[in-house]
């Protein structure tokens, strides 16, 4: 089991002149669920794409480690599982040639029995030979899940995770992210009381400042 | 082996979606065909289809060459690569894409002036060969960093042949003239300077794009 966390120290961000937030102290660690909330514009997916190393902030640092061991940039795209709602699979391939091609890219062996338990457990499986392009929007952001959960990362990042799902969809992904966080750590940007119920603590990017849920 | 993974859903991907094979061949076609007709039945010098030849592939690699980072761009799958490949993985991908892009598209076009053009006389063959190698390499580097800076911006089909021009351009000069070379028949040994000069803008243009490709894909 991999004891995975995550540092962010002293982060601000601004696009062009325009502050999004400042000096952002906290520690992510393992087998926790975290929360970043706040209202549209305040920066949730902004914070959790510089934790991604997907954008860079304009300062401060994010710094991963596994077992205490920090990682470089180039490494982190296997220790991360992202899903958003601007994440986007190949509308010409099937789910299951998806996961392929991405396990194949990624460098690790497709994994054929854990992909078709998660199919199953998101119940896609009937579906995994179908092209994405035929998935209604639930069934695409089912698939994100897969996608994410494909190479077992150490860390998950949720933002807005149940949009466009319906109440039988949101409770498979809420047992599925409590199911994740006894291991992992897990991140989750949403407005959603529901969503935030879940989480230890939460980072309330209006206040900047750390409030305990539980 | 990633990088390679990373072409073989490009490519299969290609042939389903067919977004740049049909650009290229449809540009091909119509090119040729222009200036076809506007010969009609003239005669025009050898020298003069070694630099049409160049042209067409020149205006053929702006049409379809940008594919490689526009679609993914397009279908908004651009953070999907971001999360499983590192840049260095993305962009040898996307070069081994367009070299085969580019290897095929330039055979075609040089396949059909030679039947077209009986003007087109290569005498070197040797030389030929070297040009069109280093040339089509040269060629993908460039395209592939190229399309790499506009697939984030908005103007994308005006932008590329703007950056491509002054780019492409001393790429284009050398090969012009070593196909001039070939069709006089001069030897490869006559011919070093050039070829060194084809050589020396591959290595650089590769080694440029690896070092900006990092800054050029995170936002």
């Amino acid at each position: 089991m991999i004891n995975y966390s995550v540092e962010i120290n002293n982060l601000v961000k601004y696009f062009g002149r325009r502050l999004i937030f400042d000096s952002i102290n906290f520690s992510f660690t393992s087998k926790n669920i975290y929360g970043i909330s706040g209202p549209n514009g305040s920066g949730k997916s902004t914070l959790v794409k510089i934790i991604a190393d997907l954008i860079s902030p304009t300062r401060g640092k994010v710094i991963h480690k596994s077992n205490d061991k920090t990682l470089t940039p180039e490494q982190l795209h296997n220790f991360i599982g992202f899903v958003s709602p601007y994440l986007f699979l190949y509308d010409e391939f099937s789910a299951e040639e998806n996961l392929i091609h991405f396990s194949n890219i990624r460098g690790i062996k497709f994994d054929k029995s854990h992909s078709d338990l998660l199919l199953k457990n998101l119940n896609l499986f009937d579906r995994k030979d179908d092209l994405v392009r035929s998935y209604s929007s639930g069934m695409k952001q089912r698939l994100k899940f897969i996608f994410a959960l494909l190479h077992q990362p150490p860390l998950i990042i949720l933002d807005e995770p149940t949009s466009n799902l319906d109440s039988s969809g949101k409770e498979i992904v809420y047992n599925l992210i409590t199911q994740e966080s006894k291991t992992n750590l897990v991140i989750i940007a949403s407005n959603e009381d529901s969503d935030l119920s879940l989480c230890s603590g939460v980072i309330d990017l209006e206040k900047y400042k750390m409030k305990n849920n539980k | 082996m990633k990088a390679y993974s990373l072409f073989k859903k490009d490519w299969k991907s290609e042939l389903r979606t067919r977004y740049a094979v049909n650009a290229l061949a449809m540009f091909i076609l119509v090119t040729i065909s222009v200036i076809m007709f506007s010969i009609g039945s003239e005669k025009i010098s050898e020298y003069l289809t070694g630099g049409l030849l160049w042209i067409v592939i020149f205006f053929s690699a702006m049409s379809g060459l940008a594919r490689a980072f526009v679609s993914e761009e397009e279908r908004g799958t651009t953070l999907t690569l971001h999360l499983i490949a590192s840049p260095s993985t993305i962009f040898s991908g996307k070069l081994i894409f367009n070299l085969l892009l580019v290897f095929l598209m330039n055979f075609v076009i040089s396949i059909l002036f030679s039947m077209l053009f009986n003007s087109f006389i290569i005498k070197n063959y040797g030389l030929f060969a070297i040009a069109f190698l280093f040339g089509n390499i040269g060629i993908a580097i460039s395209s592939t960093i190229i399309a790499a800076i506009i697939s984030k911006a908005s103007s994308k089909g005006t932008l590329y042949p703007v950056l491509s021009f002054p780019i492409l351009l001393p790429l284009i000069l050398t090969l012009l003239e070593l196909t001039k070379f070939a069709m006089d028949g001069n030897s490869i040994e006559a011919s070093f300077v050039e070829i060194a000069v084809l050589i020396c803008y591959d290595i650089i243009m590769l080694s440029a794009s690896y070092l900006l490709f990092d800054f050029i894909w995170k936002e």
